[in-house]
């Protein structure tokens, strides 16, 4: 009955919107006025061409769920390299729109067309997750703008669908695997029991460990996606008895398996040969002890032996109080490749595309990772690291043991036309 | 491979265990209130959470599960009197949408106190390592414990139920409420208490996985529907039931992520196995259900209703 209105109250309603809409005109006649002077004033002093001058940066990027501190930490990287000039990236003022995809392509598709439509972003970035990319980059290709992603490079957009305003700063998705394999072969390791979950960056993960691992693989395994209890594959990797075990079980799932592996008494038994991914600092700080000894490859680590990477580190620490993961140097990266090419072309992005185009692919910056350039399917070719987790000072780190491969490019280069 | 067989025998009935615990609250509050709880599974999570934060500030596991206990019967106690009260006389749809909205509703919440990062706990010292059961398989001792804690409940539960006025009272209401109404039994009060008793359980099991996966949002709800596929083999309602049912699911379902790839990959090509057994293995405890549905429409251990 409460949905019943009487004429009075209808009567009333209608009266308060009319003196709503009058009282509405009246702002907006003022608020014109005001508008008017302040454009006068910022015309007079030049600071509204100063305003147009800053070049939009997108960064959709995924702060929530289980996967959301990859998203804090590319974003917090890429704010310091802005801050560090005050607002600026290669002598341009930048304005970074960021927004939450939530691990969702729909919700990451929303954002671009926003992004591209309204806003007018000239470069998009951000980007985490390989079920987003597919979505988010075509999106900015066709609209004409630069897609430079900080993270997700899966193998179409490195082989047959590359793109001149594509550009991927971290590495080919592959390479996080196939580093692992070549570490398990320098290693001595002769054959290997691998899992991952049974979706397509696990299949791509699987593969890319088997492209350049020697050995024998005594098992391959596909969890479900999301599995939080691993008992069941854990036994059966303890009757296989392998030399070591790969997986590549990404965020919440590699932690639960690293425990329960752990529990199991099985780190003494069989080690764990693992991508950079699943044993990022904050896995080994949730995990603790557990991880100690385990083996991974990495294109970064904290105690790169560089001058730009020592002031990103200690920047990093004193910026936010925390240790910065590999996804902060990729964050940083990206805005530290973005400021060179923005410095070479004096600002200009869209109105002089050729030109910021080869600025970027000159890639001329002080990589915190050490020797970086691109290949002709603009992917890194970069250095791969061993590292061994241990215990310094109570926090449990990642430590340089060797490099594994110098001046590593990705497998679908060849592929790429340009 | 006879000891290969028997760790995942071991397996399959520690997911059981879990899957009994959870399983347990939900047939009661389904059978005897007729309500369909769908936010069963942020029980569970609400447990985890709370012996996650106990355990932040006691640095006790035992007193942090002490602790968490009381704190999922006070959430359940206000999720039951502000809320589920209220569904006991509406139809199924309502219950559905209202128990989802709670679930929307306890995550959000989550979130904005604990925030996305997952939580993780230790096993406590004297449950870590592993132990030689029968000479044959080395097996976690914490997951020795699991299975201990679920049959403790299991006898527990029997005894309540066989055993005491309230046991007879609900055994009575399951079969026909009015009847009992009409007798003088404060059925409301005794919703309560069966909602809460049973989040309780939800509660515990929750807390009992905090040190084995991570302590995060949404952690209950991939579980609830493993334990609607119990309750419903077990036939609803029944405990008895619900303890078999959970064993059976626990088993299959491990036996299946175990041995179904291994079966395959005897006919198939390895590449092409690998996908489907993983396939296959996850549909293995739906399967089973339409098995036991075909041949017994009301599940393993019907309640006779008037």
């Amino acid at each position: 009955m409460a949905f019943l209105i009487d004429s009075d109250t209808l009567r009333r309603g209608k009266r308060n919107l009319t003196n709503f809409t009058k009282k509405n005109r009246e702002d907006n006649v003022k608020n014109n006025k005001i508008r008017l002077i302040a454009g006068l004033v910022l015309a007079f002093f030049g600071a509204s061409a100063a305003l147009a001058d800053s070049i939009k940066i997108g960064l959709i990027t995924t702060l929530s769920t289980g996967g959301g501190y990859l998203g804090q930490d590319v974003r917090d990287g890429f704010l310091l390299a802005i801050k560090e000039e005050g607002g600026k990236l290669g002598g341009t003022a930048v304005e970074v729109l960021v927004e939450d995809d939530g691990r969702k392509p729909e919700t990451g598709r929303a954002i671009a067309e926003r992004f591209l439509e309204r806003d007018g972003v000239e470069i998009m970035t951000g980007i985490i997750f390989s079920n987003i990319s597919p979505v988010v980059a075509p999106l900015t290709l066709r609209a004409d703008r630069f897609y430079v992603t900080p993270n997700s490079a899966p193998s179409q957009f490195a082989g047959k669908k590359c793109h001149e305003n594509y550009f991927a700063v971290a590495w080919q998705n592959d390479s996080l695997h196939e580093s692992a394999g070549l570490n398990a072969t320098s290693q001595g390791y002769k054959n290997a029991y691998i899992l991952a979950p049974n979706y397509q960056a696990g299949k791509d993960a699987l593969a890319g460990f088997k492209r350049f691992f020697d050995g024998e693989i005594v098992g391959e395994v596909y969890t479900k996606l999301g599995q939080t209890d691993y008992a069941a594959e854990i036994a059966k990797i303890r009757a296989a008895k392998p030399e070591m075990v790969f997986q590549f079980l990404p965020g919440g799932m590699g932690i639960n398996f690293a425990k329960q592996y752990d529990q199991a008494g099985m780190n003494d038994e069989v080690p764990l040969v693992l991508a950079s991914p699943s044993t990022d600092i904050n896995i080994l700080r949730a995990v603790g002890a557990s991880m100690v000894g385990i083996s991974s490859s990495s294109h970064w680590n904290h105690d790169l032996d560089n001058a730009a990477n020592k002031k990103f580190v200690s920047g990093f620490e004193a910026a936010y109080d925390r240790s910065p993961t590999v996804y902060a140097s990729q964050g940083y990266d990206t805005a530290k490749l973005i400021a060179s090419a923005l410095a070479a072309t004096g600002g200009k992005v869209l109105e002089d595309m050729d030109g910021f185009r080869a600025a970027m692919k000159a890639a001329d910056f002080d990589s915190v990772r050490g020797p970086f350039k691109f290949n002709n399917n603009n992917h890194p070719i970069q250095n791969w690291y061993s590292r061994v987790v241990v215990e310094r000072d109570g926090q449990f780190v990642n430590e340089i043991t060797g490099t594994i491969v110098e001046n590593h490019g990705d497998a679908y280069a060849s592929q790429c036309s340009m | 491979m006879a000891q290969l067989y028997f760790e995942q025998l071991l397996n399959g009935i520690q997911l059981g265990m879990f899957l009994f615990l959870v399983s347990a609250g939900l047939t009661l509050i389904f059978g005897f209130m007729n309500v369909i709880n769908l936010a069963h599974g942020s029980l569970f999570m609400i447990g985890a959470y709370a012996i996650a934060l106990f355990h932040g500030v006691t640095n006790s596991f035992l007193l942090a599960l002490i602790l968490s206990l009381p704190l999922v019967a006070l959430c359940a106690w206000i999720i039951e009197v502000v809320i589920i009260s209220r569904l006991y006389t509406r139809d199924h749809l309502d219950q559905v949408l209202a128990t989802f909205a709670l679930i929307l509703f306890i995550n959000e919440g989550t979130t904005i106190l604990f925030g996305r990062t997952p939580m993780f706990l230790d096993v406590p010292p004297l449950l870590s390592g592993t132990i030689s059961l029968f000479g044959v398989v080395s097996y976690p001792l914490y997951r020795v414990a699991i299975i201990g804690a679920g049959l403790a409940v299991a006898i527990f539960l029997w005894i309540i139920i066989a055993k005491t006025r309230l046991g007879m009272q609900i055994r009575a209401g399951t079969t026909n409420r009015e009847t009992v109404e009409q007798l003088g039994v404060n059925i409301s009060k005794l919703n309560t208490i069966i909602f809460v008793v049973g989040a309780m359980f939800a509660g515990f099991a929750g807390a009992l996985a905090g040190p084995l996966t991570s302590v995060e949002v949404g952690m209950g709800e991939n579980l609830l529907i493993l334990c609607f596929v119990c309750i419903v083999i077990g036939g609803i309602g029944s405990i008895r039931g619900a303890l078999l049912g959970a064993i059976i699911v626990g088993v299959v379902d491990t036996m299946g992520r175990a041995f179904v790839p291994d079966l395959l990959v005897k006919f198939l090509d390895p590449t092409y196995a690998s996908g489907i057994s993983a396939g296959l293995s996850s549909m293995s405890i739906y399967l089973l259900m339409v098995v036991v549905l075909v041949v017994k429409p009301t599940g393993l251990f019907p309640i006779i209703r008037s």
